[in-house]
């Protein structure tokens, strides 16, 4: 297959849970790309579907979980279609993953250094003694202070900043085109989390890997994001530069989120949490997942799914909304 | 890990003391005594047999010689057969403990293999199967079970032959044995399975690239077996004395039979003999649980 100008590309990606009460459609239809060495930031609530579109990427959904539709493309090869094997190569070689808890993420019965060494044994013909080798010299990298001695203690001995740490080094094992970050810093301290950040940064520039960087909290990796996308109910509701999403919002859930987080444009006025319930994904409302909870809903946003329109050079947001407007400004001119 | 062990030893021998002590006055006690026969025997005789196993001295007397004598080796001679304790013992030990041996050996490998395949076919048909039949085998009591067994195969069909010592076939009596122990692990292991599998670093092997069966089998069994360890260590002490029930009905005599037939004569030597014997054995599997415990689970501070 032709080589592609992106490491990553997803097209329209359908995930659901097969529960004993139906069909849980987290993942509605989710689009995008990822360039190497560049960073994707997904932004939403809890339950908008952030971890599953990770989770769907590397296949490693819960057992009721499957992709129904839709391409994952690596360097242009869907990797939907790869057998398990196939999958297990290219889980934690050409992409790894993060996860929020590093308290629970790392097997409490092995010790760091076995965990470490299992990842690059995997992928590489290292022979234990050189895994070994590897592992300290990943160690020092992520910033572990004395890795002789910590590859031989088991998680339960390490803090948790230093365990994300361990993660990470696990993650960059073998050079992953890829990394995948689900809330790396959530569990951590303020400080910490600034560190984790740094060190994420740092890490990127000397590998040159891609990162998808997902959150709930958009201030947070404002900065070290080339884009930034907003999902809610399973779908992308806006996307664009730091910028476009923080001074030029285009969708009314965005604006929401803006409302609900502390930033210098808000600090004289009270933060407003976005009103109402997430949607239930076992029924999904027919026209913008948003609408229950919108102040500014239509009749067509009941009924019809909004499209993905242009708003900015960088810049795309699935509101109404938008066609609203562009209507009305064509009416003017 | 050796100060941990040491301090174990020496609570252990504070516990022994304690069973020694209750043991001895409890069985004292209880009325009757060794050579309370219903026929009528020569008071004469009846004094020279307390003379000789000590029971005309004062009962605190009684306990200091049992313990002197227990301290230099000497376990004491059975008041109902005149003969030394301990190589009876050993013998008869020996017989429930190659049977228990047998059975607790079948029931952790059935136990954690059956657990296993429940865990990985939820809800199937596998599964379904399985949890049947282990709540049948912890609902049934052993001497049904054994008594049913014995029914059905020895008498019915003839499959086998009743135990005997000229002709010993373990078969039944093993079987009998490790249902039980067997049905409770695999539910055991099941049910820590499912959680290990639930576990955030099992996601993590995963997206490492482990494979499937490197999965379950190294990143998740490990984990599952922690629970497990903690029941096994008891069972196998437990399993390896001897069950009376099951070794009265297939007629084994082990020591479980022996120390039941202890009691009903008022053997008071056997009695304790027998009695410290298993604690002894149960203080001995526990710190070995304690121990193999430690080893599985890092987290576990042994102090
Ligand atoms: N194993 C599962 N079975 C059924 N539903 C699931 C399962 N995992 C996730 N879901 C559903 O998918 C939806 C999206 O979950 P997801 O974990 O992707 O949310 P998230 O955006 O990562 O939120 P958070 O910020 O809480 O991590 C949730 O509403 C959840 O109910
Ligand atoms: S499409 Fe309609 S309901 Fe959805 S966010 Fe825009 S205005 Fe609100
Ligand atoms: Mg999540």
């Amino acid at each position: 297959m032709a080589d592609s100008k992106y490491v990553l590309e997803v097209n329209d990606l359908h995930t659901s849970f097969f529960t004993d009460s139906g069909e849980v459609k987290a993942v509605n239809g989710i689009n995008f790309k990822l360039e190497p060495g560049k960073t994707l930031g997904i932004v939403g609530e809890s339950g908008s579907g952030k971890s599953v579109t990770a989770y769907s990427i590397m296949q490693i959904l819960a057992q009721t979980g499957r992709i129904t539709s839709g391409e994952v493309l690596y360097k242009g090869e869907d990797i939907t279609k790869y057998s398990e094997k196939e999958m297990q190569k290219f889980r934690g070689s050409k992409c790894s993953i993060i996860f929020q808890d590093p308290m629970t993420s790392l097997n409490p019965v092995f010790t760091v250094g076995y965990q470490l060494e299992e990842a690059i044994m995997l992928h590489t013909n290292k022979n234990r003694a050189q895994a070994r080798e590897r592992a300290i010299e990943l160690l020092k990298l992520v910033g572990v202070n004395d890795p002789e001695k910590r590859i031989h203690q088991y998680p339960h001995e390490h803090s948790g900043g230093m365990r994300q740490r361990d993660m990470i080094a696990m993650a960059l094992a073998c050079e992953p085109d890829i990394l995948i970050a689900d809330e790396p810093t959530t569990a951590l301290d303020v400080t910490i989390q600034a560190q984790i950040l740094e060190l994420m940064q740092k890490l990127q520039k000397e590998l040159g890997m891609a990162i998808i960087m997902v959150t709930h909290d958009l201030g947070v990796i404002a900065s070290m994001c080339d884009e930034i996308m907003v999902m809610y109910g399973g779908r992308v509701c806006e996307r664009g530069t730091a910028d476009d999403i923080f001074y030029a919002p285009a969708h009314e859930y965005t604006k929401g989120l803006l409302r609900s987080i502390p930033r210098k444009e808000n600090m004289n006025k009270k933060l407003v949490p976005i009103g109402g319930t997430p949607i239930n994904l076992l029924n999904m409302p027919a026209g913008c997942a948003f609408c229950p909870r919108c102040d500014e809903a239509m009749k067509i946003c009941l009924t019809e799914v909004p499209e993905e329109i242009r708003v900015g050079d960088t810049h795309l947001a699935s509101c109404w909304m938008n066609v609203k407007e562009a209507f009305e400004n064509s009416k003017e001119a | 890990m050796a100060k941990y062990i040491s301090k174990r030893i020496l609570l252990a021998i504070v516990s022994l003391w304690i069973i020694t002590l209750i043991t001895f006055f409890a069985m004292n006690a209880i009325p009757g005594g060794p050579f309370n026969k219903e026929k009528a025997t020569d008071p004469a005789v009846i004094q020279q047999l307390e003379a000789r196993y000590n029971l005309d001295k004062p009962l605190g007397e009684q306990y200091r010689l049992y313990m002197k004598n227990l301290l230099h080796g000497d376990w004491g001679i059975s008041t109902k057969s005149g003969r030394p304790i301990w190589n009876d013992m050993i013998e008869k030990f020996s017989v429930s403990a190659g049977l228990g041996l047998r059975a607790a050996v079948i029931a952790i490998i059935f136990g954690i293999i059956l657990g296993a395949i429940a865990a990985l076919n939820r809800n199937k048909l596998p599964d379904r199967l399985i949890i049947f039949f282990t709540t049948l085998g912890t609902a049934m009591p052993s001497f049904v079970l054994a008594t049913l067994l014995l029914l059905v195969f020895c008498l019915k069909l003839g499959l086998f032959p009743v135990f005997s010592s000229e002709n010993p076939n373990y078969t039944l009596p093993v079987i009998a044995l490790a249902v039980y122990p067997m049905a409770y692990i695999t539910r055991l292991t099941k049910t820590s399975m499912l959680d290990a599998l639930n576990q955030d670093y099992i996601r993590t092997a995963r997206a490492k690239g482990v494979s499937r069966t490197k999965v379950i089998f190294v990143h998740a069994l490990r984990n599952a077996l922690i629970p497990v360890i903690t029941y096994v260590g008891p069972m196998v002490a437990y399993i390896l004395t001897g069950s009376m029930v099951v070794e009265n009905i297939f007629t084994i005599g082990g020591l479980g039979s022996t120390f039941v037939t202890s009691i009903s004569t008022r053997d008071y030597p056997t009695i304790m003999a027998v009695t410290i014997f298993l604690a002894m054995l149960m203080v001995v599997a526990n710190l070995l649980t304690d121990i193999v415990y430690k080893l599985v689970d890092p987290r576990i501070k042994l102090d």
